[in-house]
């Protein structure tokens, strides 16, 4: 009884020994294409971060470290280059956009995941997905035609500035919030809402009270993702706000950020002010590797604490 | 098999009827789950359910809390009184029955909060605030559950920090921090270690001088350990409603009962 057991066993180990030379080829290659492939992608993000640093790092020299960070006006006729008043104007519109867009995407999301019917769900979903994929020139434009009039009556001048970028802004930034604090809602463990109901809760006490905070991280997360895309944004903000590198003034007045500023000047930037622009692009990824890491250390605490 | 609990207190069945059951009809959507049921769970005592898989035990014990209200589609015809009061009349709130009516699912389900918030999140609905008064409802709702001892110095530790069992115990105090008239639990020991439903079978006994029991459960030592009264569920064939073959005496059931599929279920389990 165990001898053709046996056999049989030796048979088998030796057939999994025997892949066709064919087969070997092809998954050795396919394994390296793949490899290819991510190498590439993370040589053009490292070949663009020493080109920047490399064309950047030379604002220490000249217009000086101090007198580039610390500098508090942006002039190139002046030949002044200093960013706070960028710096400050991207705090303003982002946190503009952060205001208006961060509760309409938190609210869109928690109605798609715990309120809207399947029908309302399978019409607001594709909706809002889809503002993810309209250029942002086409936002800028809107902003320009219907906004800007409106912020114009409002704030009086032209409607150019903080305001309407950031309602553009947070127009931008509401599928990606929307969609990522779906996910998180959607990874609450159904048990909890159940056990919510159940205690004789209300659907909203169950939201607030269970499972807004048991998303919280995620929420954060997705909250962060929309600001770095806040930040990153061009095009909408150029059209719409004003460009003028000075420090906030009003939600109706001009205002320009770092990334609108590169846009604006590097047409004609020579010498020092082109230096200064690709310092304004350090700080860009600066920021947004900050963001990063944020997001990464939040997730991190995620686990830690499930 | 060992002494019947029914059988052992009798005066249990002596109480009112918590929940009478006329005539009921449940449908999810198209589907026909459950047909003609009619039942009278005794106030303070431990009511079983019991029948195989998929026979609408679950379904019937979540018309009893009005938790079938959350799902799409879903109709119940027939009458269900709890204390005399028609639970599905008009102008009863679902969330006010919750919290008269408790329930424990098969698998715990403790917030993702520290211990503590999960005992006082009922009371919290309530409107209670005061410090002072939430400690003290937090310690006595743990005791009932025989869960103080164990936590009492971690109480800001989080409820999923816990084992298993320990999480279920929390999930009972939870609901017993809100002092509900019943307790429907659903497999409540299915997910847990034996020392752990040692305790929560223990707890039970003591519970039911005040709290009115009705548990679903696959094992039948349990349901004749714990239980004064047993009903048990059948579906006779895939597609068709299920009903409610017998009810009675925990005792009976477990020795003579009435219905030869009791019988054959019964023993099918045992055998
Ligand atoms: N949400 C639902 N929608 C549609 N049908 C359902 C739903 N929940 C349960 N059912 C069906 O109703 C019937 C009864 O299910 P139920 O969960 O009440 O059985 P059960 O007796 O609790 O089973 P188990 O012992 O496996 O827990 C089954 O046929 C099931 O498929
Ligand atoms: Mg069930």
């Amino acid at each position: 009884m165990s001898e053709p057991l046996k056999t049989e066993k030796a048979a088998s180990s030796s057939g999994l020994k025997m892949m066709s030379r064919a087969t070997y080829f092809r998954e050795a290659a396919l394994k390296n294409i793949f490899l290819l492939c991510a190498v590439l992608a993370v040589a053009a993000v490292g070949l663009i971060f020493v080109f920047t640093m490399a064309r950047g790092w030379e604002v220490v020299k000249d217009p000086g470290l101090a007198a580039f960070l610390g500098g508090t006006e942006w002039s190139s006729s002046l030949g002044r280059f200093g960013i706070l008043p960028l710096i400050n104007g991207t705090i303003a519109v982002t946190l503009g956009a952060l205001l208006l867009g961060a509760p309409l995407a938190i609210g869109t999301a928690v109605f798609l995941s715990e309120i809207a019917s399947p029908r309302m769900r399978s019409i607001v979903r594709p909706a809002v997905e889809m503002l993810a994929g309209v250029p942002s020139v086409v936002f800028g434009f809107f902003g320009l035609v219907m906004i800007r009039p409106v912020v114009a009556e409002l704030t009086g001048g032209m409607g150019f500035g903080t305001l309407t970028a950031s309602v553009i802004l947070a127009v931008m930034i509401v599928p990606t919030i929307a969609t990522l604090t779906e996910d998180a809602l959607g990874s609450v463990p159904p048990g909890i809402r159940e056990a919510s109901y159940a205690m004789g809760a209300t659907t909203w006490q169950t939201i607030y009270k269970v499972l807004l905070p048991a998303a919280k991280i995620g929420i954060i997360d997705a909250t962060i993702l929309g600001m770095g895309r806040a930040i990153g944004e061009t095009m909408a903000v150029v059209m719409v706000a004003g460009n003028a590198p000075q420090f906030f003034k009003g939600l109706g007045a001009p205002i320009a950020t770092i990334t609108s500023q590169i846009v604006i000047d590097m047409s004609y930037a020579t010498g020092t002010h082109k230096t200064a622009l690709f310092g304004l692009a350090i700080i860009l990824f600066l920021i947004s590797m900050g963001l990063v890491a944020l997001v990464r250390a939040l997730s991190r605490l995620n686990t830690k604490k499930a | 098999m060992t002494p019947l609990s029914g059988a052992a207190r009798p005066e249990a069945l002596e109480g009112a009827a918590k929940f009478t059951v006329r005539d009921l009809d449940f449908y999810y959507g198209d589907f026909h789950a459950l047909t003609g049921m009619n039942i009278d769970v005794r106030e303070n005592s431990v009511t079983a359910f019991i029948g195989p898989s998929g026979c609408g035990k679950s379904t019937f014990l979540r018309c009893l809390n009005r938790m079938n209200d959350l799902i799409p589609g879903t109709r119940i015809d027939g009458t269900i009184t709890l204390d005399g009061e028609d639970i599905y009349g008009p102008g009863v709130d679902p969330v006010d029955l919750r919290r008269r009516v408790g329930m424990i699912f098969q698998q715990p389900n403790p917030f993702p909060m520290s211990i503590y918030d999960n005992v006082a999140f009922g009371p919290r609905l309530h409107g209670i605030k005061k410090k002072e008064e939430l400690d003290q409802i937090v310690e006595q709702a743990l005791m009932r559950a025989n869960l103080w001892k164990e936590v009492k110095d971690i109480m800001e530790r989080g409820g999923l920090t816990l084992s298993g069992g320990q999480q279920q115990r929390l999930c009972i105090a939870r609901v017993l921090a809100v002092q509900p008239d019943v307790l429907l639990m659903d497999e409540p020991c299915s997910a847990i270690d034996p020392t752990s439903v040692q305790k929560v079978e223990d707890l039970m006994a003591e519970l039911k001088s005040s709290v009115t029991i009705i548990i679903v459960t696959h094992n039948m030592q349990q349901a004749a350990r714990v239980s004064d009264e047993t009903a048990f569920f059948l579906q006779e064939r895939q597609g068709e409603p299920a009903e409610l073959i017998e009810f009675g005496r925990t005792a009976e059931i477990f020795t003579s009962p009435h219905d030869r599929r009791t019988e054959d279920y019964i023993t099918g389990r045992f055998g």
